[in-house]
């Protein structure tokens, strides 16, 4: 059952082999054995999800099942569900109990899927590890010396070391790719605007996009049925007709079954394989592209000749729109307020001080300064500006080819602390993710092999806009192809 | 671009946070380095490009002028730190 795909624990339940409450029980207890050497999860509430299984229960036994229903997901705890404590991974929310549903959550529940918990993640979603959390650092189930990725890196961990069929996390700048590049997983973001972000706890706006993880590329497929769709209380959500994301997974692009890719198109940008990608990230990545061509596909070479600025650019924008989302939390009404303050000026400088960790706070520095008068033009409207001619690069790239493929890191996952001491070495480990966010392009990683100290390597793959179905189905064939997304870390069993 | 001990104190107080001389200066170090990774979008010629905030070319959605909202501030309070008579209480602003 641990490597149950969703469609195949849906199969059971709607045969009574198995009830929702008992596999809900049966990932509580994993999560009861497991999660102390893991830290994963923020907040377990057995008897909330039990009676949402007992719900589910009595959906499936009078025919009402649908896909989802009675299946326990993780919830990165940066998703608003009522009655549920929602901490975003920070002090400043430590005790906030949301009165409301996140628009995901709400969609996810209607579908009768069960919230097992909420999953540990870097504060305000700000960081590339699962480090900066204030609940502490996620650990890493193929290696507990090491991070998992971040910033959803509580939900990557609770798929990978089997305590959830699947979660859901957020990425802004790559946070659900590169914790499943780094725990072995699959992760999708979608194209922004296809996911709503009503109650996803906002830290940049443009870039924000919520996404499922899961353990197959169907299971993705599935998820992002329940989660993609209008919203109206998002301004950014777009008004399109429903997709049902599964519908290419098992059609080969030509009829020849052997060749089910044949007459895809991979892009391969020079400017991801140069110096600072590792060796064995680079092995894996050229081995998963030689499987492409075996099942019909054709490399292209293409040129993103502004992918070096992506960091940089994302940088800029990331923290200005963080900065200005976070000035909502100043102690007044809810989350941590400061217990003593000489006025209300002070109540606010010192609830912020206190309640923000050091990474939120040097983004939210970086991001005033260049909001600020004088500095706006030359730093955050450069950076708009240099973000057209990267979304512009893929508008050429994609003339010429129909994925494009990549590693999503520049190498496995790092030793827990290796990176503390400057932040810049951290960022630049977005270098291949943050493209995506910043053009609002889908992206997605899967697992395509081994590297350094038998870690995980993923696979990055970028579609055109709305090109999710499409890089569903190409992940769908290599993974009927070869056995990556089916490995798990041993020590779980 | 490199910031001085005033001017991250100066950032600090327009967004709110306090912070501690020793903090100013650790921050300092940290702040310019990352400065120092942004000054790289500097080696771009970006004269005559649109700024992009959004993937699609999307305007803004306008809705009915209808109230859909309920009150639902007795819900939205009872988390507060300190509320009375439906107001959020703060220190006094006004002598």
């Amino acid at each position: 059952m641990l490597n149950s795909t969703l469609k195949q624990l849906s199969v059971l339940l709607a045969q009574k082999k198995l009830s929702s409450v008992e596999l809900t029980q049966s990932c509580l207890d994993r999560v009861a054995r497991l999660d102390p050497g893991l830290n994963a999860f923020v907040t377990i509430d057995a008897e909330r999800s039990l009676a949402q299984a007992r719900a589910a229960d009595a959906s499936i036994a009078s025919g009402k099942a649908q896909p989802l229903t009675g299946i326990p997901l993780a919830h990165k705890d940066i998703f608003c569900a009522a009655g549920w404590r929602t901490t975003c991974g920070s002090k400043m929310l430590a005790n906030f109990v949301s009165p409301y549903d996140a628009h995901v959550v709400e969609q996810l529940n209607a579908a009768g899927a069960v919230i097992l918990g909420k999953t540990n993640m870097d504060e305000f979603a700000m960081g590339s590890s699962s480090e900066t959390c204030f609940w502490g650092p996620v650990k890493n189930p193929w290696d507990r010396g090491r991070v998992p990725g971040g910033s959803s890196g509580g939900s990557a961990v609770a798929v990978a070391a089997r305590m959830a069929p699947a979660a859901i996390g957020t990425d802004t700048g790559g946070s659900i790719r590169q914790p499943a590049a780094f725990s072995g997983i699959c992760g999708l973001k979608p194209t922004y605007g296809v996911v709503s972000r009503y109650g996803m706890i906002a830290f940049a706006s443009s870039l924000d996009q919520g996404g499922p993880m899961a353990k197959s590329a169907e299971d993705l497929a599935l998820m992002l049925n329940v989660m993609a769709g209008f919203d109206a209380r998002d301004s950014t959500s777009l008004a399109r007709p429903t997709e049902d994301y599964t519908r290419m997974l098992d059609a080969p692009t030509e009829a020849d079954r052997a060749k089910p890719l044949a007459g895809l198109r991979i892009g391969v940008p020079k400017e991801y394989f140069g110096d600072g990608l590792g060796s064995d990230v680079a092995a894996a990545v050229e081995a998963a592209l030689v499987q492409f061509e075996k099942l019909g596909a054709k490399r292209v070479a293409v040129n993103l000749p502004n992918s070096g600025l992506s960091v940089p650019a994302y940088y800029v924008i990331a923290p200005a729109e963080a900065s200005s989302n976070l000035s909502r939390f100043d102690g007044v009404r809810y989350g941590y307020r400061a217990a003593e303050y000489s006025d209300l000026a002070d109540m606010y400088a010192k609830s912020r001080a206190q309640g923000f960790g050091a990474e939120v706070k040097r983004r939210i520095l970086i991001g005033t300064y260049v909001l600020s008068h004088g500095y706006y033009d030359a730093y955050y409207l450069k950076a708009q500006k240099i973000r057209r001619l990267i979304a512009q690069d893929f508008v050429e790239a994609f003339k010429r080819c129909d994925l494009i493929m990549g590693p999503t890191a520049p190498s496995v996952a790092f030793g827990l602390g290796s990176m503390s001491a400057d932040p810049v070495q951290m960022y630049l480990n977005d270098i291949y993710t943050t493209a995506a966010n910043l053009a609002g392009l889908p992206a997605m990683s899967i697992p395509c092999g081994f590297g350094e100290g038998s870690m995980p390597v993923g696979l990055h793959l970028a579609g055109n806009y709305f090109a999710e179905a499409r890089m569903l189905q190409v992940a769908h064939q290599y993974q009927l192809a070869t056995d990556w997304h089916l490995r798990q870390p041993a020590g779980v069993a | 671009m490199s910031l001085t001990l005033p001017e991250v104190k100066r950032v600090a107080w327009l967004a709110r946070i306090e912070i501690t001389d020793a903090e100013a200066a650790a921050a300092q170090g940290h702040l310019n380095g990352i400065f120092k990774l942004i000054e790289q979008m500097q080696s771009v010629d970006t004269e005559g490009v649109e700024p992009m905030a959004h993937g699609q070319d999307v305007v803004q959605r306008l809705r009915e002028d209808r109230v859909t909202e309920t009150d639902r501030h007795v819900i939205y309070q009872a988390i507060a730190p300190q509320v009375e008579d439906g107001l959020y209480l703060v220190p006094r602003v006004i002598e």
